[in-house]
């Protein structure tokens, strides 16, 4: 973008008149045309631009429901159902804006563990890592506000557990709880204000944060599969010699990302659009009473890996702790891993199994969450699980920290498999 | 005050996922077989709610339009067979019942049935429907084994016939379980034309509980094929800037 006699000028006369003016084509050639990213990207590196899409997709399928929607307590459950039937097309929007939903949430988690796959959190991207769970801990609060929108039972009564966990702070808790519903109850103050926070207030922080998230990867540059620094072997002309432009190259293979993720979206959203009960569930389906408490009440899936660590402990005060310290822990991930080699390919066999252990752990959390076993073993099993989770943290630090690690050798280029 | 609600809340889990529950077993279901697309089973369904349900239970978001529309049936076929309240044809299926009535002749409002099978499960409907049997301690003297101590009547006896409960022995300190229903008085329908009957029922509330389910099936299968076309050009143009790169 600097002013240099050689700088790229489109070629277009008006186009021309515009950059000169506001340089906006050199900024956005910089960032596809200009920004060298490794060739050796595999499958697990698409889920960062089908997020973006996802952002998209909530974003504009969001704006058609906020025309439709009654944000009131006597008026939600009603204009979800007009929206179901009487607005045009209204079904289509709204599966679209539940499933994208969740699968946003898939993709998230997927995009989360490519980075501890492949150290892409480690030094120069402690802060891309940062960033990236500001945006997670974001969308949680995006999700958690969107989904008591429709004022079933379980938007209700989910509504009323989670918020109830502000409650275990010292000292101002009850009033803090009373001032985040702005009742005593769940009520229709709740719900307008969380609309207001859903449409308004946590899109734009999220689209900031997603903005500083992409500033980042472009500043230090993306990671691959090999953990590999590509800017430490440039050509004669600057360019790394195992980068290759995004644009051409990634946007064609990103599209092919797209096409596949839509295929499975589509099938989601026009042949199973509840998800078996677990996109959109059955006692959502009964409006939200107040008197009446469902026989199980937990929060939709992508929440319920740190519901069954929450249940699993039996004070509230440090099951709230714990679920915190869940979160929180990751944003240290960094610090925490202390191992030069990036990539599990070259790392030691015991972070494999650690980690395959990790992700295992959190998917069975997840399970037990949900609450569909009546089994009581559960409980002790989740107590376990919840060990393990943080066990992964300890482990991970003393295995790097000692010098335990046995590593292979790093090459020097990036390797294709194809 | 947050604090005692919430320990009760985890509490009621605790209770829920624990033992308690597994001794008062869910009620096994039948397994209803509906299919949605099974036009005439949702015109018969339609049928048999507006003449033996509807009196009682609305379909507050559901249109008379709507259902002529998707059922394929005339404006004049569903006014005279449907509409008994004499409201327009573009207007909700609301019961004549009053509430306020309702509530006071059965102990609670009949609850709307617009949704009740995306809320309970087609199963659930289909197995509630076939499960009510003959009770003296209850006040309208009915009961079911689905829905324990429901306030419904059976509106459907006069075509299943009167079931009345045959009680497994009891534990000293327990309450008698109904072990099976027999059919002590036969209707007007054969148990295999009521179980086709409840189905219908079931069918029908099913549309009801997701009308756009027709349109949605129909344009989904145009929507994958077009991204299977897509993604196969994406593949393609893949392969092709990518020649080059090794």
């Amino acid at each position: 973008m600097a002013a240099a006699p050689d700088a790229w000028k489109p070629r277009n006369r008006t186009l021309r008149w515009i950059e000169d003016r506001l340089p906006v084509f050199g900024f956005l050639r910089e960032h596809t045309v200009e920004y060298y990213a490794p060739k050796n990207f595999n499958f697990m590196y698409f889920f960062g631009s089908l997020a973006l899409l996802l952002l998209v997709n909530q974003i504009v399928t969001g704006i058609f429901l906020a025309m439709n929607f009654n944000p009131t307590s006597a008026g939600a459950f009603a204009s979800i159902e007009y929206i179901m039937r009487d607005v045009e097309w209204g079904w289509l929007i709204r599966y679209m804006h539940v499933t994208g939903a969740s699968l946003f949430f898939v993709v998230i988690y997927l995009h989360m563990f490519r980075a501890l796959m492949y150290g892409s959190y480690k030094q120069p991207r402690e802060l891309l890592w940062v960033i990236g769970m500001l945006i997670y801990l974001a969308l949680m609060a995006e999700a958690f506000m969107g989904y008591v929108l429709p004022w079933g039972q379980m938007s209700f009564w989910g509504a009323k557990v989670i918020i109830s966990l502000f409650g275990a702070v010292p000292v101002i808790g009850n009033q803090l709880v009373e001032w985040i519903m702005g009742d005593f109850l769940p009520s229709g103050a709740t719900l307008n204000r969380f609309f207001a926070l859903h449409v308004i207030a946590l899109p734009l922080v999220l689209l900031l944060l997603v903005v500083l998230h992409l500033g980042a990867l472009h500043t230090s540059g993306s990671n691959n599969p090999d953990g590999i620094e590509i800017k430490q072997h440039k050509g004669a002309d600057g360019k790394p010699l195992d980068g290759i432009p995004f644009h051409p190259y990634y946007t064609v293979k990103d599209l092919v990302g797209v096409g596949f993720f839509l295929l499975l979206a589509a099938f989601i959203i026009f042949y199973q659009p509840t998800f078996f009960g677990l996109f959109l569930e059955h006692d959502n389906y009964v409006p939200a009473n107040s008197l009446v408490t469902p026989a199980a009440i937990h929060p939709v899936w992508y929440f319920t890996p740190f519901y069954a660590m929450l249940r699993s402990v039996p004070s509230k005060g440090m099951g709230v702790l714990t679920l915190l310290s869940a979160i929180v822990v990751l944003f240290f991930l960094p610090w925490i891993d202390r191992g030069k080699v990036k990539s599990m390919r070259y790392r030691g066999a015991s972070y494999k199994i650690a980690l395959a252990i990790f992700a295992l752990t959190f998917i069975w959390l997840g399970k037990i969450g949900i609450g569909e076993s009546t089994w009581i073993g559960d409980t002790y099993i989740a107590r376990v699980l919840t060990a393990v989770y943080f066990g992964y943290f300890v482990f991970l630090w003393a295995y790097t920290y000692f010098g335990w690690e046995r590593t292979k050798p790093v090459p020097e280029r990036v390797t294709m498999h194809e | 005050m947050n604090k005692r609600m919430f320990s009760r809340l985890l509490l009621a889990l605790a209770l829920v996922s624990g033992p308690l529950l597994a001794q008062e077993a869910a009620p096994t279901l039948y397994d209803a077989h509906i299919n949605v697309h099974d036009m005439a089973s949702v015109q018969r369904g339609a049928r048999i709610f507006f003449n033996y349900c509807a009196g009682c239970h609305s379909l507050q978001y559901m249109r008379y339009a709507r259902i002529s529309h998707d059922l394929g049936l005339s404006e004049q076929q569903v006014m005279d067979n449907f509409d008994f309240n004499g409201v327009k044809f573009g207007d909700h299926a609301i019961s004549s019942m009053p509430a306020a009535d309702a509530a006071k002749w059965f102990g609670k409002a009949p609850p709307d049935l617009s949704l009740e099978v995306r809320a309970k499960g087609a199963d659930w409907v289909y197995s509630y429907l076939k499960s009510f049997y003959l009770d003296p301690s209850r006040p309208v003297g009915w009961n079911n084994t689905v829905f324990a101590n429901a306030s419904m009547p059976n509106p459907l006896w006069e075509l299943q016939g009167v079931q009345t409960a045959v009680y497994a022995p009891s534990k000293p300190g327990e309450d008698a379980r109904v072990e099976k229903l027999d059919l002590s008085q036969p209707g007007m329908e054969t148990p295999a034309q009521f179980d086709r009957t409840a189905r219908d029922v079931t069918t029908f509330l099913t549309y009801v509980s997701e009308p756009n389910v027709f349109e949605r099936e129909r344009v989904g299968l145009w929507v994958l094929l077009y991204l299977v076309a897509f993604s196969l050009l994406a593949v393609f143009l893949k392969r092709e800037y990518w020649k080059d790169i090794h």
